[in-house]
């Protein structure tokens, strides 16, 4: 018999070398073993992790470099022995043992184009469950799964899938916003990479429980492997008949395109990303009418992020009241949350909501790689940077919103003291000065001219009329956005400006 | 090629996309990939067959930061400048970078080897500063891994 030696295909752990160790092993490990591609485990800080299937269970090795492979190496990967690298069982590893994996159940566990290890790991349960419940039992279970978007705007799944069902049309669609252009974030990159069958599933559930046989995802070009990864899996999935007609035997169809957008972070938006998916410029558009009365060629249209998809299979198959026992108040369920930037063991992590940030940061993550943990920044380039006084916040959305900030997509970006945040706030507002759609003003120009105000308080020249006038420009920008490009670029300004005055005013020695 | 030619070549690509869903973005990359920019008698031939004016397809274009109306180097590099590399120290590689290659965001070079743009965030933000060339993927680059890099190129 064979056995299996795991090395991730993703692209961090290709980035660092996983491909070149694949192609060693496989050369030096000899016929009876078999190296499987799989996902990454998410974390990162361990990439490339190699696993040898044991007796006990997988045994993990890493960082392995191209360069660690030798005679020694191979010899304790045969016998699933001891190396200063190896890590002992993989499910024992701490960062990982004490997550939450419910949507990312599967991840790094299967190879992610295997569709009989996708089955064999519990895949379609949730499909099956959905074909034996009519349209409006799902979205039920939706609706008591408490799950709420995780695109950013936690907007609740079930009302927004209970309106796209009760919309009558000759055509409906389900889009997955797959364009996930927040810096810090990479849930959904794993996901498509680690396991693009669930998210095909989820598409397929959400199709069958509003009425629509036709399904797009929309996809960043930024993420060239995602791209590949996904057309392969829907091709099996087809090949397999879980897409097309007759999905899974029974008598319902559903069809799934891969678009690919062209680097524009307003596209993520989801009107902006509709118009472009019709193949015009991103434009936002006001709302009413909403995606799910008029959204693609004017038809009702669910709109979800990659990860909001990927949870319905297991709130199908494991039951609403199963996944809404997670979490608390409002925030039911689990969030992945991606720790990112100066950070020690940084890379995926999916807890229930609940845990403090300063919990997750420091003490499971680890903290800084390098220097002192200075600021925080949540949410993506829209989210608030927050200093030490409010690292205690719990992880919900809604202790999120009383001090301000938003957990959005769940990125987290630690930086030690040698940031400036006066530099970040003007990076926000140049951010959105090259990436606004310009429909707006105040979001158009009023980033321009919020960069320039920055480079003037970042230069000390008259400081105290600067400041004013960035608050003035703030208030315009809010209130003056349609969409919260404009609006909530306001907020890491605001708050670096808030939490961090010594960055932005005379006196103090500047630090950059 | 000449201009009918291109004129051609570019109404047969348009053809394939024409009864496909918000077709102009799929043809527009498949434009980008087969030529290297888009042409720029693109947006007149391509127009009619999108039942567009010519205007309304050149609005397109420009829309996108990735559509590109000018000729591109052999090589697009693009630096992450985005917030989790900024926590890496991504704002002193990009200058390092621009400087070392002697071009600025958006420029290619002379010999028409290599195009600089930024790019914000490439899903690697525990390992930054990343920098993607084509579709290979680098993290954890440093000024003397970007001088390996671009050396690669140019060898
Ligand atoms: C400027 C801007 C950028 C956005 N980018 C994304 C994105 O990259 N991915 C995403 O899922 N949602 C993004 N959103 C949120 C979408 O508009 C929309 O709320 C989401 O796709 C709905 O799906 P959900 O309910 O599953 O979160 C963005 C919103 C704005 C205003
Ligand atoms: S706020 Fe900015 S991005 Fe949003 S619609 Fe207005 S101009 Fe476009
Ligand atoms: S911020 Fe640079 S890769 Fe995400």
């Amino acid at each position: 018999m064979t056995r299996k030696i795991y090395v991730p295909a993703d692209s961090c752990a290709i980035a660092l070398g996983a491909d070149k160790v694949a192609a060693s092993l496989e050369l030096q490990l000899g016929p009876e073993f078999n190296v499987i591609r799989n996902g990454s485990r998410g974390l990162f800080w361990l990439e490339p992790l190699i696993e040898v299937e044991s007796e006990q269970g997988r045994i993990a090795y890493g960082p392995v470099l191209p360069d660690n492979i030798d005679e020694a190496f191979v010899n304790a990967v045969k016998s699933a022995g001891k190396h200063p690298l190896c890590l002992g069982l993989t499910e024992e590893i701490p960062e990982l043992k004490c997550q939450q994996r419910l949507s990312f159940a599967r991840l790094g566990i299967t190879d992610p184009l295997n569709i009989d290890d996708y089955i064999a790991h519990g895949g379609f349960e949730g499909l099956h469950t959905a074909l034996t419940l009519s349209a409006q039992e799902i979205v039920d279970e939706v609706q008591t799964s408490g799950l709420r978007g995780r695109g950013g705007a936690a907007f609740p799944t079930g009302i927004k899938w209970q309106t796209v069902l009760t919309t009558e049309a000759s055509q409906k669609h389900i889009v997955c916003n797959a364009d996930e252009g927040d810096s810090g974030t990479f849930a959904d990159r794993l996901m498509m990479e680690g396991d693009p069958f669930c998210l095909i599933e989820g598409m397929i559930i959400a199709g069958l429980a509003v009425g629509a046989d036709k399904g797009f995802i929309y996809l960043r070009s930024e993420y060239p492997r995602a791209a590949t990864q996904l057309q392969q899996a829907i091709d099996i999935a087809e090949a397999n008949h879980f897409l097309g007609n007759n999905i899974a035997g029974s008598d319902k169809c559903f069809r799934l395109e891969l678009r690919i957008g062209a680097e524009a972070y307003i596209c993520g938006e989801e009107t902006s990303l509709l118009r472009s998916l019709e193949g015009k410029r991103g434009m936002v558009s006001a709302k009413p009418p909403i995606p799910a009365i008029s959204g693609l060629m004017g038809q009702p249209t669910i709109v979800n992020n990659v990860i909001t998809l990927a949870s319905v299979p297991f709130i199908l198959a494991k039951g609403a009241e199963h996944y809404q026992s997670f979490g608390l108040g409002r925030s039911r369920g689990t969030l992945a949350f991606q720790l990112a930037g100066n950070i020690k063991r940084g890379g995926l992590y999916e807890f229930a909501f609940g845990m403090s940030l300063r919990e997750l940061v420091f003490d499971i993550a680890g903290g800084c790689r390098h220097g002192d943990a200075h600021a925080i920044q949540i949410g993506g380039p829209l989210g608030a940077y927050l200093p030490e006084s409010l690292w205690d916040t719990e992880l919900d959305y809604e202790a999120f919103a009383t001090i301000e900030a938003g957990i959005g997509h769940g990125g987290i970006v630690l930086f030690n003291q040698d940031v400036n945040l006066a530099q970040q706030a003007r990076f926000a507002m140049e951010f959105c000065a090259a990436e606004s759609c310009g429909k707006c003003t105040p979001c158009r120009i009023g980033s321009t001219r919020g960069t320039e105000v920055m480079d003037r308080i970042i230069a000390r020249q008259s400081t105290d009329q600067n400041l004013e006038l960035l608050d003035d420009l703030c208030d315009t920008m809010e209130l003056g956005s349609l969409c919260a490009m404009g609006g909530m670029t306001v907020i890491p300004v605001r708050s670096a400006k808030q939490h961090f005055p010594e960055d932005f005013h005379s006196g103090a020695q500047s630090r950059d | 090629m000449s201009d009918d030619q291109l004129k051609h070549a570019l109404a047969e690509l348009a053809m394939a996309h024409r009864d496909q869903l918000g077709g102009l973005m799929p043809l527009l990359h498949a434009v980008q990939k087969q030529y290297g920019y888009i042409p720029e008698i693109c947006a007149a031939t391509v127009a009619p067959v999108f039942r567009l004016s010519t205007a309304e397809v050149d609005g397109v274009i420009s829309f996108y930061h990735q559509f590109k109306s000018r000729p591109q180097g052999k090589h697009r590099v693009q630096i992450c400048r985005a917030e989790a590399c900024q926590a890496n120290g991504c704002r002193s590689l990009e200058q390092f970078s621009k400087d070392h290659l002697q071009l600025d965001y958006g420029e290619s070079s002379d010999d028409g080897l290599i195009s600089l743009d930024s790019v914000y965030c490439l899903g690697l933000c525990s390992h930054g500063p990343a920098v993607r060339v084509d579709d290979e993927l680098y993290v954890q680059v440093d000024n003397e891994k970007m001088t390996r890099i671009i050396r690669e190129l140019t060898s």
